[in-house]
């Protein structure tokens, strides 16, 4: 059965400019086990101004859960179902064999063609269309990516996604947008004063974030698509912690402007009046909505030390979440709704903890010491998180299960405070 | 909510046996003389009262060089307070300053200050954030028993954003767990 979808591939233009620092990203766990998958040069993809299968390879070799068969030597090169030798391939020990070719469409852009063929059931099991202008080629590659890693796995890619991210340099703040990849970094925003707690929109197409530049606490939304931004929470005193509400209509927010920190939740445009959400004489801070966008998980020091509490977003009682040790903080619920993911501090140590739901099981995934800033990948598969290594701020994932660790590093600056973009440009 | 009681009862014994000056502000004053310009012409204005002693040089406008808040040897000059890991109580050595700058906020109503509250590096920067806005209410709260106006101080919090000590060691957490006490012309 041939499969064949056309997709129209419509990267967003950022309103932003390069980046200096670079992110490159290692691997220092992979998944228990690896599915073996060749992934064959396209035909005519010499000529592209990006190749695309090393993208392609890179990306599902970083994910921890393939490993890539030496495509080489094959006679004819397969682009084609009817080339491909299935006998060789299974010698070879591959699961799966992708194959494409690339050709120039009539409107200038790339027509890039490719399908996913089942070794074992000599099968296709996908074959899509896409067609690229020529600074979507890593975007094309990134969703070529997406849809073998589903085929193979049963869970979304995410490989076409982003991340957000702030690199200090001296006295310098710079909140940065980059691919899944670590590439492409580009600034967004640029500031002597501290930039904390970048949020994306539900549609990707906007970042909440806490500024200094007006010497205290203030909650920013900045268009991705226009650069153009707005103070959404400046009230008296302190505002932080930003969380969008699925509908990307409001933000829950954490303000002082009565006192003691407390949440509130206030339109996204800035419009009206903020409406308080928890009341206590204690700090409560970091909601994160669920994403049914009924409840909210948050830190609250109420019981005396820090600890995570979930309570409806129309209102009541709060309830307590986390038991385990002194201090547990930043909750972040997974894209799924199972479980979330913490900071839990043990001894002198902080490390990214991940906790079910239903059956209360707290699973610690790091064994960093100063490990901050969780944050759920799209698919509730990776977790991406902020890390100090040799007195330097780094990124690091790991997996939801603990067993895949990825470390990103910057060429250059301090690197905290990264967010993982929601799946966009379905 | 405990460490806040503790926090206000403490303040509230302060205030009751805080009337007269401390030795810190005579010397102030003592300064004060000292920093005037001997050649200048004797202006109008009144020396301080509770100027003592032989010397009987008047004020002149260079005594702004004396200016209390920037004398070393005045505890005004002193606007630091440091906490505990996780805590928010201002500690017995710190109430003399804290005092000391209440009572200058008390004796010049126009005067307004910012009080920053800071953390250390360790743990959630929101938390963090939170904590440190805990501790400039802290010292708020405390000027304000002792007799400065509420509309007086402004708090904010930094945080673990801006550390004073950049090291990752137990001398730079302490230092950067701290409230200070900012003047508009600091």
């Amino acid at each position: 059965m041939i499969q064949l979808l056309r997709i129209l591939v419509l990267g967003f233009i950022l309103a932003a400019s390069p980046a200096r620092a670079a992110l490159t990203i290692e691997i220092t766990g992979a998944g228990a086990s690896q599915i073996p998958v060749a992934i064959v040069p396209f035909r005519a993809e010499e000529g592209l101004a990006q190749r695309l299968t090393p993208v392609v390879e890179a990306d599902l070799a970083r994910s921890g859960l393939f490993r890539t068969v030496d495509p080489g030597g094959m006679n004819p090169v397969p682009h084609e179902p009817e080339q491909v030798n299935y006998a060789q391939w299974r010698a070879r020990g591959a699961d799966a064999v992708v194959i494409g070719s690339v050709a120039k469409a009539a409107d200038g852009r790339y027509d890039i063609r490719f399908r996913v063929m089942d070794v074992a059931k000599q099968t296709q099991i996908a074959g899509f269309v896409y067609f690229a202008s020529e600074n979507q080629l890593r975007l094309t590659a990134h969703k070529i990516a997406d849809v073998i890693y589903e085929k193979l796995t049963g869970e979304p890619g995410v490989f076409a996604t982003r991340i957000t991210y702030v690199v200090k340099r001296g006295t310098r703040y710079e909140l940065h947008v980059a691919d899944a990849d670590g590439f492409g970094a580009q600034s967004v925003l640029s500031s002597n004063e501290p930039i904390i707690s970048p949020a994306w929109s539900p549609d990707g197409t906007r970042l909440a974030y806490v500024s200094f530049e007006q010497k205290k606490p203030v909650v920013y939304v900045q268009s991705l698509l226009s650069g153009g931004r707005q103070a959404v929470a400046a009230f008296r005193g302190s505002n932080s912690a930003p969380a969008w509400s699925p509908d990307g209509r409001r933000l829950a927010v954490t303000l002082t402007r009565d006192g003691n920190s407390q949440i509130y939740l206030i339109n996204a445009d800035g419009t009206g009046v903020p409406q308080r959400l928890t009341q206590s004489a204690a700090i409560d801070t970091e909601a994160n909505f669920s994403p049914d966008g009924e409840s909210i998980l948050f830190t609250s020091d109420r019981g005396g030390g820090p600890q995570i509490y979930r309570m409806p977003v129309k209102g009541g009682a709060a309830q307590r979440v986390t038991f385990d040790g002194s201090y547990n903080v930043s909750p972040r619920h997974s894209p799924d709704g199972k479980s979330f993911t913490f900071i839990q501090r043990n001894g002198g140590r902080f490390s990214v903890a991940v906790q079910d739901f239903a059956s209360r099981q707290v699973q610690l995934l790091t064994d960093g010491s100063v490990d901050e800033s969780p944050s759920f990948a799209p698919n509730s598969r990776m977790i991406l998180y902020a890390s100090r290594v040799g007195g330097r701020g780094i990124l690091a994932a790991v997996s939801s299960d603990g067993r895949v660790k990825q470390r990103f590093t910057a060429d250059a600056g301090d690197v905290r405070e990264p967010a993982w973009s929601p799946v966009v440009n379905k | 909510m405990k460490r806040y009681l503790a926090a206000m009862s403490i303040a509230a014994l302060l205030a009751a046996c805080s009337s007269t000056p401390t030795s810190e502000q005579e010397g102030a004053a003592v300064e004060d003389r000292s920093g005037a310009t001997a050649a200048a012409p004797a202006p109008a204005q009144k020396p301080q009262t509770q100027t003592t002693g032989p010397a009987t040089k008047p004020l002149t406008d260079q005594s702004l060089s004396g200016n209390p808040l920037k004398d070393p040897s005045n505890i005004l000059s002193k606007r630091s307070v440091y906490f505990e890991l996780d805590s928010n109580v201002v500690r017995d050595e710190f109430r003399p300053l804290v005092s000391a700058h209440a009572r200058y906020l008390q004796q010049n109503r126009a005067q307004k200050v910012t009080v920053q509250g800071n953390t250390d590096e360790r743990g959630s920067r929101e938390y963090n954030l939170a904590l440190g806005q805990r501790r400039a209410e802290a010292v708020k709260q405390m000027m304000q028993l002792l007799g400065a106006q509420p509309e007086q101080i402004e708090t904010v919090s930094f945080g673990e954003e801006k550390p004073k000590a950049t090291g990752s060691d137990e001398q730079s957490w302490a230092e950067n767990r701290r409230a200070d006490i900012v003047y508009p012309s600091d």
